[in-house]
C-alpha cells in the first residue's frame, strides 16, 4: 500500500531512435540544448527549425505528440515568469491592448518561454526514449567516476521505496487529523522528515552490508558494452549538428 | 487550493549560452574536488549508503510546505544535508539529484544544470556548511542551540543560492533591471528560508536525539560516560 509507479518519462518502444545507445543519445540532447540556447532571440524562423527537427525525431521514434506534451507540463511555471517580463522589464515600451508593455521584456520573455519549452521537449525526448539503467550506464561510460554513478544507481533503485514511506508517513498523519495550512503547524511533518532520514540511512547501511555479502567490492560490472560505430554516432548527431547550424544561420 | 511552486530549478534560456557553458565547468571542476574529497569521508564501498541519502533528498524535495497561504515552496536540502552527511558528500547527493531529476524527469533544463548545481549544490551546501561550523561551538552547548545553528544554516544557505542566480542573471540574463531581479529573489528567498530554516533545523533535532552519531556537524564529540548510581531497594 502506499507504493506507487516510477513516474519516469520512459515510453517503450523499439524504433531506431530508442536503439541509440544511451551515452550518444545524452551527448545529442546537451549539444542540441546548447543550440537552442544560443539562438538569437530574434531569428523566429530558427526556432520553428528546430522544433521542425525535433517533430522529425518523434516521427521516427513513434512516440506520441499527447505524451509528449502530458510530459512538458512540468515547465508550466516558467510561462508565469515569462508572461510577467513584458510588464516589468526596462527599455522603450510599445502599447497593444491598451496595455503599456517593454518591447526588451516582449522579446526576453518569448526567449525564455521558446528556449525553455525546446529545452524540456529535448529532456523528454531523451527520457522517453531511453530506459533509466541505461541512461545510467550512458552516463557510466561518458567517464562519469564510478562513485557517482554507483550512488545515483542506488538512488534510483530506492527511489520508490523512500517515496512510498514518505507517503505513508503523510497518509498516517492525515488519518490522524494532521492539515497543516501554516508553517507553525508543521512540527508533525518534519519529525517525519527527521524519521525518514534515520530509516534511508539505516536501510543504506542494510543494503551496503548485503551487497558485501554477495561480493561486492566497490564498483559495479558494466554490462554488455559493444563499441560504438562512428556511423551510430554520426547517425545520432545529425540532428544536434543540424541544430547548430540552423542557430549560427541565425547569426547571419 | 491552488498552490503555486515558487522555489524550482532554473530551466533552459534564462541564461544565455556562453554563461551556461561557463556555469558548466564551474559545476563540473567543483564536482569533481567533492569526489575526490568525499572518499575520504566515504570509501567507494560505502557509497551505497551516499545512494540511500540522495533518495533522501530526492523524496524530501518532493514534499511541499506553505510560505504563505496559497503559494508553497520545496525543500532545498543544502544546508540539511551538509549538517547531516558533511558538504563534500552532501553536495555530491545534491548535484545528483538534480542531474537525474533533468535527465529522469525534465525537471530543470539540461543547459541550465551548470547553474543549478553551483546554486543548490556548491553554494548552497558549502555556505550552509560553513555558517554550521563557525556556529559549532553553540551546536555543541545544548539542543537548543543546535537548532538554531540549522536554522541560522538553512536560511543563510538559502538566500545565499539565491543570489548565486542573480549573479548568472546579471552575466547572462535580459530584460529584468538587476535591482528588480535582486530585490525580488532576495524577497522571496528570505521567506522561503526561514521555511526552509524550521524544517532543517527540525529535522535535525530529531536526527541528533535518537541518533547523534550519525550528525557530521557534530562529529568527533565523545559524550563523557556518566555513571549515574541506581538507588537498590
Amino acid at each position: 500500500m502506499g507504493a506507487g509507479h516510477a513516474h519516469t518519462l520512459h515510453h517503450v518502444g523499439d524504433s531506431p531512435v530508442h536503439r541509440l545507445p544511451a551515452h550518444v543519445k545524452i551527448v545529442a540532447a546537451f549539444l542540441m540544448v546548447i543550440a537552442v540556447v544560443a539562438t538569437p532571440r530574434e531569428a523566429f524562423w530558427v526556432f520553428g527549425a528546430h522544433l521542425a527537427l525535433l517533430v522529425g525525431i518523434w516521427v521516427t521514434a513513434r512516440i506520441p505528440v499527447a505524451a509528449i506534451a502530458a510530459r512538458s507540463l512540468i515547465e508550466a511555471p516558467f510561462v508565469a515568469l515569462a508572461v510577467l517580463l513584458p510588464f516589468f522589464a526596462t527599455g522603450p515600451r510599445t502599447e497593444f491592448l491598451g496595455l503599456s508593455l517593454s518591447v526588451d521584456g516582449l522579446l526576453a520573455g518569448w526567449n525564455i518561454l521558446v528556449k525553455g519549452t525546446l529545452g524540456v521537449l529535448i529532456s523528454v525526448t531523451l527520457g522517453m526514449t531511453t530506459p533509466v539503467r541505461d541512461l545510467l550506464a550512458g552516463l557510466a561510460r561518458l567517464r562519469v567516476p564510478g562513485m557517482v554513478t554507483t550512488i545515483a544507481t542506488l538512488m534510483v533503485r530506492y527511489l520508490e521505496v523512500i517515496a512510498a514511506e514518505a507517503r505513508r508517513m503523510r497518509l498516517a498523519r492525515v488519518a490522524r487529523g494532521h492539515d497543516p495550512r501554516f508553517l507553525w503547524q508543521i512540527g508533525p511533518t518534519v519529525r517525519g522528515v527527521g524519521t525518514l532520514f534515520l530509516r534511508s540511512y539505516e536501510r543504506g547501511e542494510r543494503v551496503h552490508l548485503a551487497m558485501l555479502a554477495r561480493g561486492y567490492t566497490g564498483s559495479m560490472p558494466l554490462l554488455g558494452v559493444p563499441t560504438t560505430g562512428r556511423r551510430t554516432w554520426a547517425v545520432a548527431l545529425a540532428p544536434a549538428a543540424a541544430a547548430v547550424l540552423f542557430a549560427t544561420a541565425g547569426y547571419a | 487550493m491552488t498552490t503555486e511552486v515558487v522555489a524550482m530549478h532554473m530551466s533552459d534560456g534564462i541564461v544565455n549560452a556562453p554563461t551556461s557553458l561557463a556555469f558548466g565547468v564551474v559545476a563540473i571542476v567543483g564536482l569533481a574536488i567533492c569526489v575526490a574529497r568525499a572518499r575520504r569521508d566515504l570509501d567507494d564501498r560505502t557509497a551505497p549508503l551516499a545512494g540511500l541519502v540522495a533518495a533522501f533528498v530526492f523524496a524530501v524535495q518532493m514534499l511541499n510546505f506553505p510560505v504563505l497561504p496559497g503559494v508553497s515552496g520545496h525543500l532545498l536540502g543544502g544546508a540539511l544535508t551538509a549538517i547531516l552527511v558533511g558538504p563534500y558528500v552532501g553536495a555530491l547527493c545534491v548535484a545528483i539529484v538534480l542531474v537525474l531529476q533533468a535527465l529522469l524527469f525534465a525537471d530543470g533544463g539540461l543547459s541550465a544544470l551548470g547553474t543549478n548545481i553551483t546554486n543548490m549544490a556548491l553554494i548552497g551546501t558549502f555556505v550552509g556548511f560553513a555558517v554550521a561550523v563557525a556556529l559549532r561551538p553553540l551546536a555543541r552547548r545544548s539542543r537548543a542551540g543546535l537548532l538554531v545553528t540549522a536554522f541560522v544554516a538553512a536560511w543563510v544557505n538559502t538566500v545565499v543560492a539565491s543570489m548565486g542566480f542573480v549573479l548568472e542573471y546579471a552575466l547572462g540574463g535580459q530584460g529584468l533591471a538587476l535591482g528588480t531581479v535582486f530585490g525580488l529573489m532576495a524577497g522571496f528567498h528570505a521567506l522561503i528560508g526561514i521555511g526552509e530554516g524550521i524544517i532543517t533545523a527540525l529535522t535535525v533535532g530529531a536526527v541528533a536525539a535518537v541518533r547523534p552519531d550519525l550528525v557530521y556537524l557534530l562529529r568527533g564529540q565523545r559524550s563523557e560516560l556518566t555513571i549515574t548510581e541506581a538507588t537498590v531497594r
